[in-house]
C-alpha cells in the first residue's frame, strides 16, 4: 500500500458576507473626537484650524440654557417635515401612477428626468417669487427636492414587483384595486422606503440651503451667521445638528423597515 | 363543466409557439399535458384559463359551473406565487376577499382548506417559514378556497424535492378522490403524468401539437409508484418523446 501523507483541506470560503457589529461606529466617532481634543489642548493642531471638541459642547450647553437651541430647532424641524412630507407623498402617488398607467408614464417620465438634475438651490429665488420670502417658499424647496428621488425610486419599485404575483391576482379573479392596494403597494414597498432614505437626506440638504438664503431662525440660519464671523465653535455645533439629524432619520427608517419588511427573507 | 380547446395557434412575434391544438376536458377527469421544455405547455395553461388570448382558435366552457364556485378556473404556479407578507391564512384569505361571503363563512372554508391540506397548525406561519412542500401546499389550500369548476396547474411540483413530490402526488391524489375535481395538469416529468392523468397528450416540440392522446385506465388511487403496467406506459411515453425532447434541447430560443 502507497503511503500517503495527510493534510487538511485549505479552507478558502471565508469573507463577502457583511455581518452586524454594533459599537464600531460609535468607537471610530469616540476616537476621531478624542484626537481632536487631545490634539487640540497639546498644540499640535492650531485652534483656528479645527475648534476643541469640550467647547463646541459647551455651545450646546449655553444654546439649551438659553433656549436659543429650541428656538433654531423648532422651525428647523417644521420646514423638513411640511416639506418633505408633501415631497415625498406626491412623490410616490405619482410614482405609483407612473407605474400603473402607460399614459402617465409616457408623459411624466421625461418631465422628471427633466427636473432631477437641476440644482433646486438654484431655483430659490423663483420660488421667493411665487411663494414669498416665508416658510411657503422653504417648504417649496424641500418639497421639489424631495419630490423626484422619491418617484424614481417609486416607479421603480413598482417595476420590479414580482409579476407572476400580479398574475396570480388576476388568475383569482381580484379587482384591479385590490391587486393595487394587496398586491403591487406592498411588493413596492421595499423600494419605496430605500428611496426615502435618498430623497430626506437631500432634504435636510435643501432645508439648510433655503434657511441660508433668507430666514432668521433655523439651523441654517444659525450656521451662517456663525461663518461669517469666523465662530468655529457655533459652526461646527450646526453641523452636529446636522449629522445628527441625518443618523435620526436613517435609524428611523432602518427602525420602519425592520417593522414593515420583516416578512423579507 | 367541460372544457374544449378548439384548434388553438399561437404565435409570439415571428416564433410559432402552438400549433392547431384541439382538447377535450371532460368534467371530473385530469388531463396531463406533457412534452419537451419549450413546446408551449405553460402558454397552452395561460390561453385555458383566460390570462391570454390566443391567436387563433377558441377555449369553450361546456355548461355553467356549479352555483357556489367562486372561480371556476383556479390555478396553481409553479413558483407557488404566496404573497411573502401575508400569513398562510392571509394567503388562502386573499383569494375570498373580493367575494360577497360573511366574515364566518370566509372563516369557516379557510379553516376547511387548512385542513385538508393538512396546514390547520401553520396558518400563522409566513411564507418563508415555511418549506417548499409547505408553500405548494397553502397554494393549493387557496385553489380549494374558491371551489374551482376547473384547477390549472403548471408543474406544481418542479420546484420541489423528489420526496416532497412523492407526498404531494398522494396528497392530490386524495383531494381529487375527496372531491373529483377537473384538472389540467403540465408537467415534463412522466412519471407524474402517469400517476395523476386519466388522459396523456403529449406535445411535440415548437410549435407544440397534439402527437397523440393516451388513456390509462387505472384507477388513481389504485395506481402505485414502480407499478408494472405504469413503467410500461411511462416507457413508451418516452420513447415517443426522446427524439423530439434531444432535438429540442439544441434548439436556440
Ligand atoms: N410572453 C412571451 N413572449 C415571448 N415569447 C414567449 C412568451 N412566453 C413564452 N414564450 C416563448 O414561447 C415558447 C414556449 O414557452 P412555454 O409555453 O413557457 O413553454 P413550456 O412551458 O412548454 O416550456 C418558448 O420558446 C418561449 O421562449
Ligand atoms: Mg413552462
Amino acid at each position: 500500500m502507497v503511503q500517503h501523507r495527510s493534510r487538511d483541506v485549505p479552507f478558502r470560503g471565508g469573507g463577502f458576507r457583511p455581518a452586524r457589529i454594533r459599537g464600531v461606529g460609535l468607537a471610530v466617532f469616540v476616537v476621531l473626537i478624542a484626537l481632536a481634543e487631545w490634539g487640540t489642548r497639546a498644540g499640535w493642531i492650531s485652534p483656528l484650524t479645527l475648534p476643541r471638541p469640550s467647547d463646541v459642547l459647551a455651545i450646546f450647553g449655553e444654546l439649551l440654557a438659553t433656549g436659543r437651541f429650541w428656538d433654531h430647532m423648532v422651525p428647523s424641524l417644521t420646514r423638513l417635515a411640511v416639506g418633505s412630507a408633501l415631497g415625498v407623498s406626491t412623490g410616490v402617488a405619482v410614482g405609483v401612477a407612473i407605474g400603473l398607467f402607460s399614459y402617465v408614464r409616457a408623459g411624466l417620465i421625461p418631465l422628471v428626468a427633466a427636473l432631477f438634475p437641476i440644482p433646486k438651490i438654484a431655483l430659490l429665488p423663483l420660488f421667493v417669487i411665487w411663494f414669498g420670502i416665508d416658510e411657503g417658499s422653504k417648504y417649496a424647496l424641500i418639497a421639489l427636492g424631495t419630490f423626484t428621488p422619491t418617484v424614481v425610486a417609486t416607479y421603480g419599485a413598482v417595476d420590479n414587483v414580482d409579476r407572476t404575483l400580479i398574475r396570480m391576482g388576476q388568475s383569482f379573479g381580484l379587482t384591479w384595486r385590490s391587486i393595487v392596494t394587496k398586491i403591487v403597494l406592498p411588493g413596492a414597498l421595499p423600494g419605496i422606503l430605500s428611496g426615502l432614505r435618498v430623497s430626506l437626506a437631500i432634504g435636510i440638504i435643501l432645508l439648510v440651503a433655503a434657511e441660508m438664503l433668507g430666514a432668521e431662525f433655523g439651523i441654517g440660519a444659525f450656521i451662517l451667521q456663525a461663518g461669517s464671523l469666523y465662530d468655529l465653535e457655533r459652526l461646527f455645533a450646526g453641523v452636529v445638528i446636522l449629522s445628527a439629524l441625518g443618523v435620526a432619520t436613517s435609524a428611523a427608517i432602518g427602525a420602519l423597515e425592520r417593522r414593515l419588511l420583516s416578512w423579507r427573507s | 363543466m367541460d372544457l374544449r380547446l378548439d384548434r388553438i395557434s399561437h404565435s409570439y412575434g415571428p416564433v410559432e409557439v402552438l400549433s392547431d391544438i384541439s382538447l377535450d376536458i371532460p368534467a371530473g377527469e385530469i388531463l396531463c399535458i406533457i412534452g419537451p421544455s419549450g413546446c408551449g405547455k405553460s402558454t397552452l395553461l395561460r390561453l385555458i384559463g383566460g390570462l391570454e388570448r390566443a391567436d387563433a382558435g377558441r377555449v369553450l366552457q361546456l355548461g355553467t359551473p356549479p352555483p357556489d364556485c367562486l372561480n371556476p378556473l383556479t390555478y396553481i404556479f409553479q413558483d407557488f406565487a404566496l404573497l411573502p407578507w401575508r400569513s398562510v391564512r392571509g394567503n388562502v384569505s386573499l383569494a375570498l376577499e373580493d367575494h360577497a361571503l360573511t366574515a364566518s363563512r370566509k372563516a369557516e372554508i379557510i379553516t376547511d382548506v387548512l385542513v385538508r391540506t393538512g396546514l390547520a397548525d401553520f396558518a400563522d406561519a409566513v411564507p418563508k417559514q415555511l418549506s417548499g412542500g409547505m408553500k405548494q401546499r397553502t397554494a393549493i389550500a387557496r385553489a380549494l378556497a374558491v371551489n374551482p369548476a376547473v384547477l390549472l396547474m403548471d408543474e406544481p411540483l418542479s420546484a420541489l424535492d423528489a420526496q416532497t413530490r412523492e407526498l404531494l402526488i398522494d396528497d392530490l391524489v386524495a383531494l381529487w378522490s375527496r372531491q373529483r375535481f377537473t384538472g389540467v395538469y403540465i408537467t415534463h416529468n412522466l412519471g407524474e403524468a402517469v400517476r395523476l392523468g386519466h388522459r396523456i397528450a403529449v406535445l411535440s416540440r415548437r410549435p407544440g401539437r397534439v402527437r397523440e392522446v393516451i388513456e390509462i385506465g387505472t384507477a388513481l388511487d389504485s395506481r402505485t409508484l414502480g407499478d408494472p403496467d405504469l413503467d410500461a406506459i411511462q416507457r413508451k411515453l418516452w420513447h415517443m418523446m426522446r427524439d423530439e425532447a434531444a432535438a429540442a434541447d439544441r434548439e436556440l430560443a
